[in-house]
This record gives structure tokens, C-alpha cells and sequence, in this order.
């Protein structure tokens, strides 16, 4: 996050002394602004550090699409993010002033199975299996084609994605859109509603355990993702106290720390005892079911919050936007899921209504686009 | 600011120029950051446009936009237009007439100052396809040719795009 300014004015200042601080000008807009790349082998979006805002958006292939207007739609998308993210208005944007600060804009596809269907080719992801604490909402859940965009000012997100939609709609009609936010931590794990800190442990391979590194050429250098809608029953967690709440989770509400540590990426350990002999994370505590021995099998997180309107009695509708990527949804995400359907503590204050897994292409370079080794 | 994004993605142009033959609405996908129909190398030195596209249109009249730019040292002056896409292609302006906006053929085509650029915009000079010959649509590659007075015409292909805008009244010829 050096600005290239600031490295050139260090370097003077060490050569010339102090006495040249003073004429270091204030970095101008165009070099504070955050600029994500948007070519390169993969998407951004995925690896990319989390910005403050998202809206994902799915969208259902009209009947009468095929391939040939897939292709069409994906190359005018292509072009949009191409062009959005690096801070140039969109072809034909009608508000070109809006796409000056990009603010960090990442605009990520995803495939669903519906969208292979369309286009004759086989679907490298398929929907998740049932899990019995599932409560999932139609209008929620599903979709051909995933447009995630992210940005670190909300405006930003606004004029992208009605760019985006504008270009789609002659081709697809939306299913759902979901908008998150996260706190603006600058680089520390954000919190999720229920006051947790939320998405310490992610892999740090990403080679290994996010990007596809084998199988079929197209999907190579490109992911999987899960969107799953989480809902926070946030009027009865209030009524749980501070010690239930991080017996739940297995961490400490304050620092994050596991139970038997003292800082957040402490390791957990899940062997010791308390003075009677039980376990002082739970067998049923959150961490626990979720834990993944082997950092190369591990699903990367990348939640957001979600908050929309109040009901008339002022409860609320909360939750997370549950994003994970990961190289094998079945190797990886799957048995995770199932530990915590069979048996973890936050049930009691989390539902699923809402889940959708998306195939995320590779990244294209200069002149290609987001799809091309799949519908090429 | 177009010069730049010219140099930028004048590696990306070349696919574009010259690919002017044959079929109407190319039903094969646009270029996509492809932003740049560039000089081709019948064109004049140093004209090129940035940014071409074509509002889709199911049938009827539609128009084509972009920035020619000039990075030669005399003005070009484009007198007119083809694209297999319309019989009939004209180059207009859109002016005040009674207290509206319409448009009309601009006398004497545009002129492309030297080192200088030309938009071509809703609301402003246009190519004008007075009927198109099938749909136009949205990610389609639009070929077109602009003819330039004293020399070879600039080719490129427009990419298709929903647009809501350029809905100015049609007033042929001058008054």
C-alpha cells in the first residue's frame, strides 16, 4: 500500500535530509486511489483483500439463450470490469464521472450448472448435498451466472453493478441480488452481527488449497466458490450471556483468541482439559467442527455482513454472506458442512435460506475474456 | 487522455482493422477491451478511432459512436460511411431546430483536427444507419468503413450495445 510518491519521496529525503520533507506534495487523488489489477491468470476478487462493500448478483439465462449469446454476454462483461476497475468509465457509460475512483472494484464471474447446461459443456460444480439445519429460500439459492462486485466505496459498487445489469439484461434476468459490507478494519479480521471476530483461519497456500491446479485446461488457474445466505437470529442470541456466547464459538469474544490461548491466531487446543475433565472447547464448540487439520484442504472465507430492513417490531434481518472458495467443493467444503450441520452449538442462532456454488474461471488476459477456455 | 489509452491498446487494435468483409451483424462475439479500431494501414497516417460501438437496434435506423483520433499533422475530413450492415449510412450532427433537438447529415462531413480528437456521441455527430439490413445485437461486431477525403478509409468494427440514449428526431437533409 506504498504509493510509488512515497517511496521516491523516502528515497529523496534519505539522500537530501530532513530538509526536503517539506516539498514532498500531498499524493494526489489518482495515487491514493485503489487500484485491484484485472487481468492475470486468476480473477480478482478471490485472493484480493476484502473491501468494505459487495453486491453479488445472480442472474438466470433468458430461455431462448445459447451459446453463441453467452459468448456475446461474457465478452461485453468482460469488457465493463476490464475498463470499471481500473478507473475508466464503462463503453457507453452514461455516468463517466462515476467510474473515476475505482476504490479497490473487483468484478468476479461465476458459472453455475445452469449456465453449462446452456452452452453443452460439462459442469465442473454441482449443487451442494442437503443438510438437515438447512432452511433454504428459492429466492436465495441457485443462478447461472455470478457477478460479485466489491469495492471499498459503496458508490463505486452502485455504478458498477448498473453497468453490469445493464449490459445483461437483454440476455439473463436477475434472481436475487445480496448485498454485505464489512467493517473497515485495515487489514485485521473483520467482525461478523453476532459481535464475533470471524474468518481468522484461512489457508495460506493458495496454489494448493484455492486455485485449480489439474483436470480440464479451462477451469485451470480458476476456483469454485459457495455463496451461502446465513441468517442471524440475533433477538434470541441477545439473550445469551458472554460465557455461553464464546463456549459456542470456542473463542474469546474480546480478542478472538482460542479458549485455550491468548491471541487470536493462537493455535486451538483441542486436547486439554478443564478441572472436571472436559474439554475446554467443546466437542460441539464452533471452531472445533469447523477445524481443518490440513492447511492445503482448507476453504478460504471471505464473509461479508448483510443487514437489510427492519420489521415493524424493529427485529432484525441479519446475517452473513457466507463467500468461500476453494479449489474441490466436495474434498474441501462439503465435510465441513456436514460436521456443522451434525452438531454445532451456533445452530441454535444461524440458518442456511440461501446457497448457491458457482465454477470461477480463471482470469483472461489483455484482449480475452472471463470464460474463454471454457466456451472458446 | 485518448492518446494514451490509444498507445495503450494499440496492441489490441490490429485484430479489429481490416476485418471489414462479408457477413452483417457479426454474430460472433465483440472485441472486448479491444477499445481501439485502429489505424489500419490503408487509413491515414495517424487516424484511428477509440471505443466504437453501435446501439442495438432490432430493425430501422440506429448510429455508431467512438473518438477518432488524429495523431497526424493535418486535419482529416470524413465524408462518409459504409458498413455491410445498412445500405444507407450518413454522417450526422444534431442541432437545435424550433426549439428541439434533431439531427441531420452534417455538411462537410467531420473533420478530424491534426493532433486532435473527434467524438462521435449521443447527443452529438454520429454515424447514422438509416436501416439496417438485420438485428443488431447487443456484443455483436459491427464492421464499418469510414471514407476520408484524399485518402484510403478507416476501417474497424463497432461493438453492439443496449443503449437508451440518441433517440434525436431525423431531419433529412438541410433547410
Amino acid at each position: 500500500m506504498i504509493s510509488r510518491r512515497g517511496l521516491l519521496a523516502g528515497g529523496a529525503a534519505t539522500a537530501a535530509g530532513a530538509f526536503t520533507r517539506r516539498e514532498t506534495p500531498p499524493p494526489t487523488h489518482a495515487e491514493r486511489a485503489r487500484v485491484e489489477p484485472f487481468h492475470g491468470p486468476h480473477q480478482a476478487g478471490v485472493a484480493t483483500a476484502p473491501q468494505v462493500h459487495a453486491v453479488f448478483v445472480g442472474f438466470d439465462l433468458r430461455k431462448d439463450i445459447r451459446k453463441e449469446a453467452v459468448v456475446r454476454l461474457l465478452h461485453l462483461l468482460t469488457d465493463d470490469a476490464a475498463r470499471l476497475t481500473q478507473g475508466r468509465p464503462a463503453l457507453a457509460d452514461t455516468e463517466p464521472e462515476l467510474a473515476a475512483d475505482p476504490a479497490g472494484l473487483t468484478i468476479t464471474f461465476g458459472f453455475g450448472e445452469g449456465l453449462f447446461e446452456r452452452v453443452e459443456v460439462d459442469s465442473p460444480v454441482r449443487p451442494l448435498p442437503a443438510f438437515e439445519t438447512d432452511k433454504l429460500d428459492k429466492r436465495w439459492s441457485g443462478g447461472d451466472l455470478l457477478v460479485q462486485v466489491c469495492a471499498d466505496d459503496g458508490l463505486t459498487v452502485a455504478h458498477a453493478v448498473r453497468m453490469i445489469v445493464k449490459d445483461a439484461r437483454s440476455f439473463t434476468s436477475v434472481r436475487w441480488t445480496q448485498r454485505g459490507f464489512r467493517g473497515a478494519t485495515g487489514g485485521e479480521t473483520q467482525r461478523n452481527l453476532m459481535g464475533q471476530v470471524d474468518g481468522t483461519v484461512n489457508p495460506t497456500d493458495l496454489d494448493k488449497a484455492v486455485w485449480i491446479g489439474q483436470g480440464p485446461a479451462g477451469m485451470r488457474g480458476g476456483t469454485t466458490m459457495v455463496l451461502r445466505r446465513i441468517r442471524m437470529h440475533l433477538e434470541t442470541w441477545d439473550a445469551a450471556d458472554r460465557v455461553a456466547r464464546e463456549f459456542t464459538i470456542g473463542r474469546r469474544l474480546d480478542t478472538g483468541a482460542p479458549l485455550t490461548g491468548r491471541a487470536e491466531r493462537d493455535e486451538p487446543d483441542f486436547g486439554r482439559m478443564n478441572h472436571l475433565g472436559f474439554p475446554v472447547i467443546s466437542e460441539y464448540a464452533h471452531i472445533r467442527r469447523a477445524h481443518v487439520t490440513d492447511p492445503a484442504q482448507r476453504i478460504l472465507r471471505r464473509p461479508y455482513n448483510y443487514d437489510e430492513g427492519l420489521t415493524e417490531d424493529g427485529e432484525s434481518d441479519s446475517g452473513l454472506l457466507f463467500a468461500s472458495y476453494q479449489a474441490d467443493i466436495e474434498r474441501q467444503f462439503v465435510p465441513v458442512q456436514r460436521r456443522l450441520a451434525e452438531g454445532d452449538l451456533l445452530n441454535e442462532w444461524v440458518t442456511a435460506i440461501g446457497s448457491a456454488v458457482f465454477a470461477i474461471p480463471p482470469g483472461c488476459a489483455p484482449g480475452g475474456w472471463i470464460g474463454e477456455g471454457l466456451l472458446g | 487522455m485518448f492518446s494514451r489509452h490509444a498507445l495503450m491498446l494499440a496492441t489490441a487494435v490490429v485484430a479489429l482493422a481490416g476485418c471489414g468483409g462479408g457477413s452483417t451483424t457479426a454474430s460472433a462475439p465483440a472485441a472486448t477491451t479491444a477499445a481501439v479500431a485502429a489505424p489500419s494501414s490503408s487509413a491515414p497516417a495517424g487516424l484511428s478511432i477509440t471505443d466504437p460501438w453501435v446501439k442495438t437496434v432490432k430493425k430501422g435506423m440506429t448510429a455508431a459512436f467512438g473518438t477518432l483520433v488524429n495523431n497526424g499533422d493535418t486535419d482529416v475530413t470524413i465524408v462518409s460511411g459504409t458498413s455491410p450492415l445498412s445500405p444507407t449510412i450518413e454522417l450526422h450532427e444534431v442541432v437545435e431546430s424550433g426549439g428541439k433537438m434533431v439531427m441531420r447529415p452534417k455538411e462537410g462531413g467531420f473533420v478530424v483536427p491534426a493532433r486532435g480528437t473527434h467524438q462521435l456521441q449521443p447527443g452529438g455527430d454520429h454515424i447514422m444507419l438509416m436501416g439496417v439490413t438485420e438485428e443488431v445485437k447487443p456484443g455483436a461486431k459491427v464492421p464499418f468503413a469510414l471514407q476520408v477525403k484524399g485518402g484510403q478509409p478507416l476501417e474497424f468494427s463497432a461493438v453492439g450495445k443496449d443503449f437508451a440514449g440518441g433517440k434525436e428526431d431525423y431531419q433529412p437533409g438541410h433547410e
